[in-house]
Parts: structure tokens; C-alpha cells; sequence
């Protein structure tokens, strides 16, 4: 397993991609007006924090970080089942997936 | 062996009795309501009776030949019977503990509270069995009976305070009994808050008490003072006087005793009881009970005698033109609770104990009587619509002749002992009690003379009323009225020693002597009780003979008095205008104080600015921080991104280099 983390490519490296994928979320969860494309922001910014996790994992030599990865992978898969029923069942009712339009809650 | 009283039981018989009757009264059958409401009070009495025995009888002998005192001192039971229940206060050197004691002037006046207030129960089951309100009015009256003992029982003067507020409320809400009149209400309200006045000063005697003598307990205080006899006047007068403020306010004495007039708005039965038998001669009780500090004051006392025979002679002007027949009782009740308060103030404490017993027995029977007649008219109580009653209620007529007859002061009646000894009493206080005398004894022929008066007009003469119906009083009535005048008459008898004068009552006060001193009445000879005596009766025939000459002899004297003298007239009738005095001095200015300033200034102005302020403030916030509740779901998102991003900020930063890198650069710009 040591030779994946060789001297070629460091640990800041994946970072630095960890915190690009994560930031790509971030905006894209902020700019995007389409619901399906802020869910995949969401997906985005949560295999940014996985990579983190594998990578400190690696670094470190412990297992603690892989597992917390499979529960990451495992709620993000309960979410997106969630998260589809309740995007398709938003857009039977209001016929868009705009997110600005979406705001009954408001006062 | 000495024995246990359970005194405890005294005071919480009644309490049963008004528990059940105040919870459950309305659904249980009416003999149950009356059968609790009565054996509450007759067990009390029960329990007293066998405390009597066991302290009197104990050594075989019926009664005792010379005085009871000896037997009492070293018989079953030893008084002062002391029983603990426990600390109640426990604060540093102050000690107060919930303790009753039983010595020989509780026992007197218990003895009276719960033998009266027996009768006037049992008077009550006739009186009130029509009304709605029956269980209602008994569990009051057995409410006022447990705060009555507890008050009468008192070891300390914290307890004495608890029934002494207790009493009050009982009667604020007997008073207020028909509670739909408005009348009634307010003269329930007027004697709570007037008798607010008279307890500030209880309370601050109690507060003076704890801080110049460390304790509330009576004996202890006696202890105390009895260990500095020199100690006279500064604090124990201003501690008297305090005391007297708050009798003053509980007894209806000048100048606060224009309660009491207008509680006859509550049930008859209850003026007799409380406002007339016991409740209001708890200030003379509660005086007699802390005697030694008013021994120790000669100005207290001398404050005492003069509001007492003051008040005496008020209060019986205002009765001689009074026309309903319960308020003629009532200033009656004031102006021979002001001669208990003469007793008291010239020393005399048992002859005004000795009073405060006989007048319960003669007042509970003329109010009862009262009652009865007020009952058989059908609630009149207006003296001008009554008359020739005597054929119709015979009983109630002959009762209410004895009763009469004590008050005004005739020999061998109860009244005539204790009012003699009294006035005998004062006389013997040097040429300010001689003043005092004369007082009392005007005021006696003015009793002699509005009570006739009473007599003449209710039951003598031609019926002023077509349209009544008089009707005798059931037998539940007639029995205690029955039982009442034959106390009226032989009540005083139990005072006689035949050993001394001829009318001396050496062996009541014998019997008080261990809790309220020996009293001086060596002074005097059995002469000069006898011409005094002789000098009270004879006025007091003058006061009948008056009363016979205007409203038997020439009925139209009396209207032609009040037409020669309109102003005299005016101002009796109208009670010298004390009620318009205290409405223009005391309760006009306190209205408008609050109307003004608490009402608008405080409540209005600063209360309500400040409720205004808040919710304003709430108002304006919520105005602001609504707008972050902007529906937009990219909004939040943002907002928790850049909240995210603050806390990264301040964690990743190493803000200790560049807080210390700070002053450098201000440095260097300042160098520029």
C-alpha cells in the first residue's frame, strides 16, 4: 500500500484536490438554480471529504478514516434515495426544480 | 401524674368540621352539614370541660370553697399547661416555636368562645335553615371557631397573630356572607382593611418585642421584665402602645372602630358571635395576655383607660338616636368594649375579663333576641316599623327584658357585677380614675337609657307595622336564647365570694391571679363599693325612668327634642360624621393618590412604557431578522458557507502572531 502514496505525488496534492472537489460543491450548490444539480453538488462535496478521509487513512496508518468513508457512502446513498423521492414528488406538484421558486416556507 | 391535654384538638376539631363542610357541604344532605357543624364545637367544649375537670375536680370536691387558685397549682393537671409542637422559626437567637399554652385565662375565655359559640350554632341551624348558603355559613363559622382557639391558646405572640389574622378573615367573610349585596361586600372590605390598620401595629410591637427582648414568648417577656423592674416607659411603652393600636383596630375602639357598625350586614347570628360575644373582645384578651408590658408603661395604660372610657361614652351617644334595632346593638357592643378597655387600663384586667365574659353571655342574647325578632318580622329591622311585639313573641320578649335589664346594669344581673367592678376599679385610680368614673357612669345611664329605649320601641306601646306578621322563633331558636338569659342572669355568680364584701368578686380575679396578677382592690372598703354601686344602679333607673318619659309616657317628645336641638340631633344621627371625616381625610386622598399617580403615572406611565418599550423592541427585531428568512433555500446555503468559512477563518489563522504583529505596524505608520 505504500507504494500508492509514493514520493511523486504527496499528501498535499490530494488534499488540495479533496478541497477543490469540495469547493466545485460548494459553488455549484450555490450558483445552480436546478434541484437535481444542487443534489449533485451535495454528492460532490461529500466525495471531496471522502478523498480527505482515505487519504489521512493512508497517511496514518489507521483504519478509522476508511470506515468513516463507508458510512459517508452509505448515508449519501439513503440521502440520494430521499433526496430523488422528494425532487420527483416536488416536481409532480410544482412542474419545476427551480430552487428560488421553491419557497412555500417563506413568511 | 400529669396528664396530656391534647391541645392540639382544640382548635382542630372545628377545623375538621369546616374542611368538610367548606369541600363537601354542598353535596351532603342538610342533618349531615348540621350534625358536623355542631359536634365540632360541642366536642371543643367537651375537650375543655374534661381540661376543667381534671384541673378542678380531681380532688373529689364539687367546687372549691375558697377559690380554685391552690388546687390548680398543685392538682392533676399544673397550669400554665404548656404543649410544644415543634419549632416553627429557627433563626439565629430568635426562637419561635408552635406552642399553645392552658392556664386559667385561656381556659375562661375558650370556655366562653366555644360555650357561646355552641349556642349560636345550634341558634344558627333555626336562623339560617332557609338559606342557600347553609353549609356554606357553618364551615365559616367552625373556620372562625379553629382561628378563634388557636388565638385564645397562643404560647407566643407569632401564634396569637396567626388567629388573630385568622379571626379576621373569618369575619371579613361572615360579614360579606349575602355577598350579592353590594352593601355587604363593602362592609366585609371596610372591616378587613380598617383592622389592616390596627395589625401594623401588632406587627411592629412583635418586631420591637424580637428586637428588645429576643422572644415572642408571653412568659419569657414576663421573665424578662420581671428581672428589671425599674424598667419602665422608652420601649415598653412604645411596644404597649403599638399593642393597643392593633386592640384598638381588632375591638372597635376609637379610632378605629368604625368597622363594626356596618359588619351587622352579615347574618345576625354572627354579629352575636363575632362581633359581639368574641371576636372583637380578642383586643381586650390579647391586652390582659401581655399585661406585664402595659404594667411596666403607666402612660399605656393611662392611653388605655382614656380611649376606653372615651369610647364607651362615643359610642353610646350614637345609640341613643340610632333606628335599627343591630346597629343600636352594635354601638352598645363598642361602648362596653370600651369599659373592658377602661378595665384594663386602670389595671383591673380580670374585672375586664370578668366583663368581656358576662357581656358575652348578655349581648350573644340580645343579638339573638334581636335576631329572633328580626326573623318573626320577616327582616325588618327598623325600630319605627315595630312595636307592640310583646303579645306576639312572647319568648323573644321575655328574653330580651332580662337581657335589658344586665346591660343597663340591675343587681342581681351579670352585667351589674362586672360593669360595678370596673367602675370600682377606676374609682380607686386617684382623681384621673375618678374622671374616669364619672364617664363610665354617664355612659351607663346613657346605656340604661338607649337600650329602653330599644325595649320601649320594639315591644311596648301599639304595632307601627299593619303589614307584619310576627311569628315566634322555631324551637332550635328558643332553646339557646333560654339558656343565654339564664347566663345573663347568674353568670356573674360564679365571681361572688361571700366571705369578703357583699359583692366583691375576689374569687374570679383569684382564680386569674396566677396569670394576671393580684389586683389592689385593698385600697377600697366594702362601703364605698356599696355606695358606688347604689350611685350606678340608681342612674341607671334614671336612664329608664328618661327612656320610659319619651317613648311610653309622650311619644312625641322625642321628635320635638330633635326639632328643638336640629344640630345635637344631626350629628348623633349621623354618627358625628367620623365615616365622612375618615372618606374626606384618609380615603379621598388615598383614592386620588392612586388614581393619579399609581394609576397613571406608575401604571400607565412607567409600567406600561416599559411593556410598551419591550414589545416595541421585539417588534422592531423581529421586523429585521425576518428578512434572513428569505424562503430562498441558496440564501441559507450561503449564509452557512460563509459561517463556515468565518470559523475556518479563525481557527486556521494564528491570530496570536497577528494581534502581536499589530503594534508594530502601528508603529511604523506612526513613524511616517
Amino acid at each position: 500500500m505504500s507504494s500508492f502514496l509514493s514520493q511523486q505525488v504527496p499528501l498535499s496534492w490530494y488534499l488540495m484536490l479533496s478541497a477543490i472537489l469540495f469547493s466545485l460543491g460548494v459553488v455549484g450548490f450555490l450558483i445552480k438554480r436546478n434541484l437535481i444539480t444542487v443534489f449533485m453538488s451535495i454528492e460532490l462535496m461529500l466525495n471531496g471529504v471522502n478523498l480527505s478521509f482515505v487519504t489521512f487513512a493512508q497517511q496514518w496508518h489507521t483504519v478509522k478514516g476508511q470506515i468513516f468513508v463507508f458510512f459517508v457512502m452509505v448515508v449519501a446513498a439513503a440521502e440520494a434515495a430521499v433526496g430523488l423521492a422528494i425532487i420527483i414528488a416536488i416536481f409532480r406538484a410544482r412542474s419545476t426544480l427551480a430552487v428560488d421558486r421553491i419557497d412555500l416556507m417563506k413568511l | 401524674m400529669i396528664e396530656n391535654l391534647h391541645l392540639w384538638c382544640i382548635p382542630l376539631l372545628p377545623f375538621a368540621g369546616f374542611l368538610i363542610n367548606g369541600i363537601l357541604g354542598r353535596r351532603l344532605p342538610k342533618w349531615l352539614v348540621t350534625t358536623v357543624a355542631l359536634l365540632a364545637p360541642l366536642a371543643e367544649f367537651g375537650m375543655l370541660l374534661n381540661a376543667f375537670q381534671s384541673i378542678y375536680f380531681h380532688l373529689g370536691l364539687p367546687y372549691a370553697p375558697r377559690g380554685i387558685l391552690g388546687y390548680g397549682i398543685n392538682g392533676y393537671v399544673p397550669l400554665p399547661h404548656v404543649e410544644t409542637f415543634g419549632n416553627w422559626i429557627n433563626i439565629a437567637a430568635l426562637q419561635v416555636d408552635f406552642s399553645f399554652v392552658l392556664d386559667q385565662l385561656s381556659l375562661v375565655m375558650l370556655l366562653v368562645v366555644t360555650g357561646v359559640g355552641f349556642l349560636i350554632h345550634i341558634y344558627s341551624v333555626g336562623y339560617m335553615s332557609d338559606d342557600e348558603g347553609y353549609a356554606r355559613y357553618f364551615s365559616f363559622l367552625n373556620l372562625f371557631l379553629f382561628f378563634m382557639s388557636v388565638l385564645v391558646l397562643a404560647g407566643n405572640a407569632l401564634v396569637m397573630f396567626i388567629g388573630w389574622e385568622g379571626v379576621g378573615l373569618a369575619s371579613y367573610l361572615l360579614i360579606g356572607f349575602y355577598f350579592q349585596k353590594k352593601s355587604a361586600a363593602d362592609a366585609g372590605k371596610k372591616a378587613f382593611i380598617v383592622n389592616r390598620v390596627g395589625d401594623v401595629g401588632f406587627l411592629i410591637a412583635m418586631f420591637l418585642l424580637v428586637a428588645n427582648f429576643g422572644t415572642l414568648t408571653f412568659t419569657e417577656i414576663a421573665t424578662k421584665l420581671g428581672q428589671a423592674p425599674g424598667w419602665t416607659g422608652g420601649v415598653v411603652t412604645v411596644i404597649a402602645l403599638c399593642l393597643m393600636l392593633g386592640a384598638a383596630g381588632k375591638s372597635a375602639q376609637l379610632p378605629l372602630y368604625i368597622w363594626l357598625p356596618d359588619a351587622m350586614e352579615g347574618p345576625t347570628p354572627v354579629s352575636a358571635l363575632i362581633h359581639a360575644a368574641t371576636m372583637v373582645t380578642a383586643g381586650v384578651y390579647m391586652v390582659a395576655r401581655m399585661h406585664v408590658l402595659f404594667d411596666h408603661s403607666p402612660f399605656a395604660l393611662g392611653v388605655v383607660a382614656i380611649v376606653g372610657a372615651a369610647t364607651a361614652l362615643f359610642a353610646a351617644t350614637i345609640a341613643l338616636v340610632q333606628n335599627d334595632i343591630k346597629r343600636v346593638l352594635a354601638y352598645s357592643t363598642i361602648s362596653q368594649l370600651g369599659y373592658m378597655f377602661l378595665g384594663c387600663g386602670v389595671a383591673a384586667y380580670s374585672a375586664a375579663i370578668f366583663h368581656l365574659m358576662t357581656h358575652a353571655f348578655f349581648k350573644a342574647l340580645l343579638f339573638l333576641a334581636a335576631g329572633s325578632l328580626i326573623h318573626g318580622l320577616g327582616g325588618e329591622q327598623d325600630l319605627r316599623r315595630m312595636g307592640g311585639l310583646w303579645k306576639r313573641l312572647p319568648v323573644t320578649f321575655a328574653v330580651m327584658t332580662i337581657g335589658v335589664l344586665t346591660i343597663a346594669g340591675f343587681p342581681p344581673f351579670a352585667g351589674f357585677f362586672s360593669k360595678d367592678a370596673i367602675l370600682y376599679a377606676a374609682f380607686l385610680q386617684g382623681p384621673h380614675g375618678r374622671m374616669l368614673w364619672v364617664v363610665g357612669v354617664v355612659t351607663a345611664q346613657l346605656t340604661s337609657f338607649y337600650m329602653f329605649r330599644l325595649w320601649y320601641l320594639a315591644f311596648l306601646g301599639k304595632s307601627r307595622n299593619e303589614e307584619a306578621h310576627p311569628h315566634e322563633s322555631p324551637w332550635s331558636m328558643r332553646v339557646p336564647l333560654v339558656i343565654l338569659a339564664l347566663l345573663s342572669v347568674c353568670g356573674a355568680w360564679i365571681g361572688i365570694d361571700r366571705s369578703g364584701g357583699w359583692i366583691n368578686m375576689e374569687r374570679f380575679s383569684g382564680f386569674l391571679a396566677p396569670v394576671l396578677g393580684a389586683q389592689g382592690a385593698e385600697a377600697g372598703s366594702a362601703q364605698l363599693e356599696l355606695i358606688l354601686s347604689a350611685v350606678a344602679v340608681g342612674v341607671a333607673l334614671l336612664g329608664w325612668l328618661a327612656a320610659w318619659l319619651l317613648y311610653r309616657e309622650k311619644s312625641t317628645l322625642p321628635e320635638h327634642l330633635a326639632d328643638t336641638l336640629p344640630n345635637g340631633y344631626k350629628l348623633l344621627a349621623n354618627k358625628y360624621y367620623v365615616d365622612e371625616f375618615y372618606g374626606v381625610t384618609v380615603v379621598k386622598p388615598l383614592l386620588g393618590f392612586s388614581k393619579v399617580f399609581l394609576g397613571w403615572v406608575v401604571d400607565v406611565g412607567i409600567l406600561g412604557g416599559i411593556a410598551w418599550l419591550l414589545g416595541g423592541m421585539a417588534t422592531f427585531a423581529g421586523a429585521i431578522l425576518q428578512r434572513w428568512q428569505s424562503g430562498n433555500l441558496r440564501s441559507y446555503a450561503a449564509w452557512l458557507a460563509a459561517g463556515a468559512a468565518a470559523v475556518l477563518l479563525f481557527l486556521l489563522v494564528p491570530w496570536g502572531m497577528v494581534l502581536a504583529s499589530l503594534p508594530a505596524i502601528h508603529l511604523g505608520m506612526a513613524g511616517h
